[in-house]
């Protein structure tokens, strides 16, 4: 039987905790790439911010997401322009043993155009406000993605944070 | 005290190394993260400003707009 969803690796941070995740030599085999990541931050908060980048390039990068915290909701845009924004994760503060969940999805991603992905995530916390987002973000880069950096935007990703890099083939 | 790691994977030898920054980078990973902060503070008092601009229109308060939306 075909595989049309398929783990190329995965990374598990350990007790010094890990400033970014770096996937490297990602093979052109796959249509599309889908990054699932289960992280806690060390910054002293309820929440962190989980972002990504391409091929080390920190240009070119426009976001808009919603987001909603059980009773407000609210949109944004290009708040960060050096990253991709997936959304929010839980952090220090955060119920203990807790970690946020988010899911990236990049179609495409060795074709000659612009590049784009969209992403969920949800921080979680035993509180009654959560946050949660979904997000749509354009790469206004023409380049093959042969590597992804999953990084935070206040602290480090805390020990146990996880993310599996997954290849979808279409056909 | 030693400066903040990072997680290198290799997908195609599937090595993984955990490499220390450079002070450069630990700079550089500190204005980012101001930079983002300053960016996202002003665009929400840009809305702020922007619903209250609107309420003061309607001529309510937004405890008023909610209830009259629920």
């Amino acid at each position: 039987m075909a595989t049309t969803f398929e783990l190329i690796t995965s990374v598990t941070v350990g007790s010094g905790g890990a400033s970014t995740i770096d996937f490297t030599s990602i093979p052109s085999s796959f249509s599309d790439l889908s990054v699932v990541v289960s992280a806690r931050s060390t910054h002293t908060s309820v929440l962190d911010e989980l972002l990504v980048r391409f091929n080390s390039s920190s240009t070119g990068y426009t976001n808009k997401f919603v987001m909603g915290d059980g009773s407000t909701t609210q949109s944004y845009s290009n708040n960060y322009t050096t990253s991709g924004y997936v959304g929010y994760i839980s952090a220090a503060n955060a119920t203990a043993g807790t970690f946020g969940s988010s899911s990236i999805y990049i179609p495409l991603y060795t074709g000659s155009k612009n590049k784009s992905f969209s992403s969920d995530s949800v921080a979680e916390s035993n509180a009654p406000t959560q946050y949660m987002n979904m997000n749509a973000t354009l790469w206004s880069n023409t380049a093959a993605i042969t590597a992804i950096q999953l990084r935070l935007g206040y602290a480090n990703f805390a020990q146990y944070s996880t993310a599996y890099l997954y290849g979808v083939k279409n056909a | 005290m030693p400066n903040p790691t990072k997680v290198i994977k290799n997908c195609e030898t599937g090595e993984e190394t955990i490499v220390e920054l450079t002070d450069e980078e630990v700079a550089a990973l500190e204005v980012e993260a101001q930079a983002a902060q300053v960016a996202r503070e002003a665009e929400e008092a840009e809305k702020a400003a922007a619903k209250t601009a609107v309420l003061s229109k309607l001529g309510l308060t937004e405890d008023e707009l909610r209830a009259a939306l629920a």
